[in-house]
């Protein structure tokens, strides 16, 4: 059960962290349909990660087992897991908790993430784990239009300009280091369920081949891949994000608005 | 810090500053620089039908490289709260209007032609739903 939970709350804190920074895009976006574009994407995600922070506060509560939220006292929700959790419990990916850098940057996170998480959903969709399954099939939907989105702006950037090929190839070398971790299983991974992580890798790199191929990008080889986020041992950004995040909750407890 | 507005009616948008289907989106540069899109991405415009309704009403317009893009750029600004199930998207360029100086010749003639309205019959009783 408690794997379960952590399976839950990695999922959960994925896509919190990742629509935390897409939202930092909010009236910054380069041009106005785009700025929504980027925010409606990143109101998507949160709407999933709620979906698995509810569902890991109904097992944690069911299963009464001994976990670090017991601390607080009271029962775990939504809130109390996201916002009284510190960085060392949460459990997302590190591609996710990463700066925007420039907009090739953020849609490249973007296009890696989306169809990395398409592929994962699908199986998750048949994990037999019925609320997981539940919250992938509606998440589908979502995600399929941000994989369109996101693959379409690689294409646009990296076949663009001399400049927006250059920032395009900048962005591959800062993200493609942490694109590892998505296929290489924490225990709690292991544990739940039989994701088959080689169709879920040879998939992805193939999409990604086929829209760099069309984009006139190239895959970097032999890049030492960064592992951790899973476990909880960020990067030095997550802390930042977790203070801006949670520093209501934590300096006025219980505040509502 | 100097800043040029130019204002195009319907109809009179020169080429260059065109997109439409020809064009692939992938080359066309997205515009430089933070905002100020309006000269490098032409104009398109929108139209949404609503799940309740049969045609297509016009929701108003957009920037965008290409027909693909505007009809993304539709869905993320015009339907974000469920406002329809279509989209048709026209660059308004295409669009040609009447000439708001026409006004007099075009629309002041129908004014004192009330018999053009049927108001003027005399309806049985039995005649319902009119």
């Amino acid at each position: 059960m408690n794997q379960l939970i952590n399976y839950t709350l990695h999922l959960a804190d994925t896509t919190l962290i990742i629509a935390q920074r897409n939202s930092e895009w909010c009236a910054h976006g380069p041009i106005l349909e785009q700025d929504i574009a980027i925010t409606n994407i990143s109101l998507d995600l949160l709407g999933q990660s709620r979906n698995f922070y509810q569902y890991a506060a109904k097992l944690i509560n069911a299963a009464h087992a001994p976990f670090p939220l017991e601390r607080e006292g009271g029962e775990a929700s939504e809130d109390s897991l996201a916002y009284l959790r510190t960085e060392r419990e949460f459990k997302n990916l590190l591609i996710t908790e990463l700066p925007n850098g420039d907009w090739a940057q953020t849609i490249l996170r973007q296009f890696f993430f989306s169809v990395y998480q398409y592929g994962l959903y699908e199986q998750l969709h048949k994990s037999g784990d019925e609320q997981l399954a539940a919250i992938a099939e509606k998440s589908l939907k979502e995600i399929t239009y941000h994989v369109k989105w996101s693959s379409e702006w690689v294409i646009r950037l990296g076949d663009g300009t001399e400049e927006s090929h250059t920032r395009m190839e900048k962005a591959i070398k800062a993200l493609w280091q942490y694109t590892g971790e998505f296929f290489i299983p924490a225990n709690f991974e292991k544990e739940v369920f039989s994701i088959d992580y080689e169709v879920l890798k040879k998939n992805w790199q193939t999409k990604i081949e086929t829209v760099f191929t069309e984009a006139t990008l190239s895959i970097p080889e032999n890049v030492f891949m960064h592992t951790g986020g899973k476990t909880g041992n960020h990067t030095e950004y997550l802390g930042y994000i977790l203070a801006e995040m949670q520093h209501l909750q934590r300096t006025y407890p219980n505040a509502e608005w | 810090m100097k800043i040029q507005i130019r204002k195009f009616y319907y109809g009179d948008i020169p080429e260059e500053y065109s997109g439409g289907n020809e064009m692939k989106t992938s080359q066309v540069p997205p515009p430089a620089g933070g905002g100020g899109g309006g000269l490098a991405w032409p104009l398109w415009e929108v139209f949404i039908r609503s799940k309740q309704g049969l045609d297509h009403k016009h929701a108003g317009s957009l920037h965008a490289a290409d027909a693909a893009m505007a009809i993304e750029n539709a869905r993320d600004v015009y339907t974000r709260r469920q406002e329809g199930v279509s989209i048709w998207v026209v660059e308004s360029k295409n669009i040609h209007a009447s000439n708001p100086d026409d006004a007099e010749s075009f629309y002041e003639p129908a004014a004192d032609k009330v018999y053009r309205h049927p108001g003027f019959y005399e309806l049985p009783d039995e005649t319902k739903h009119m």
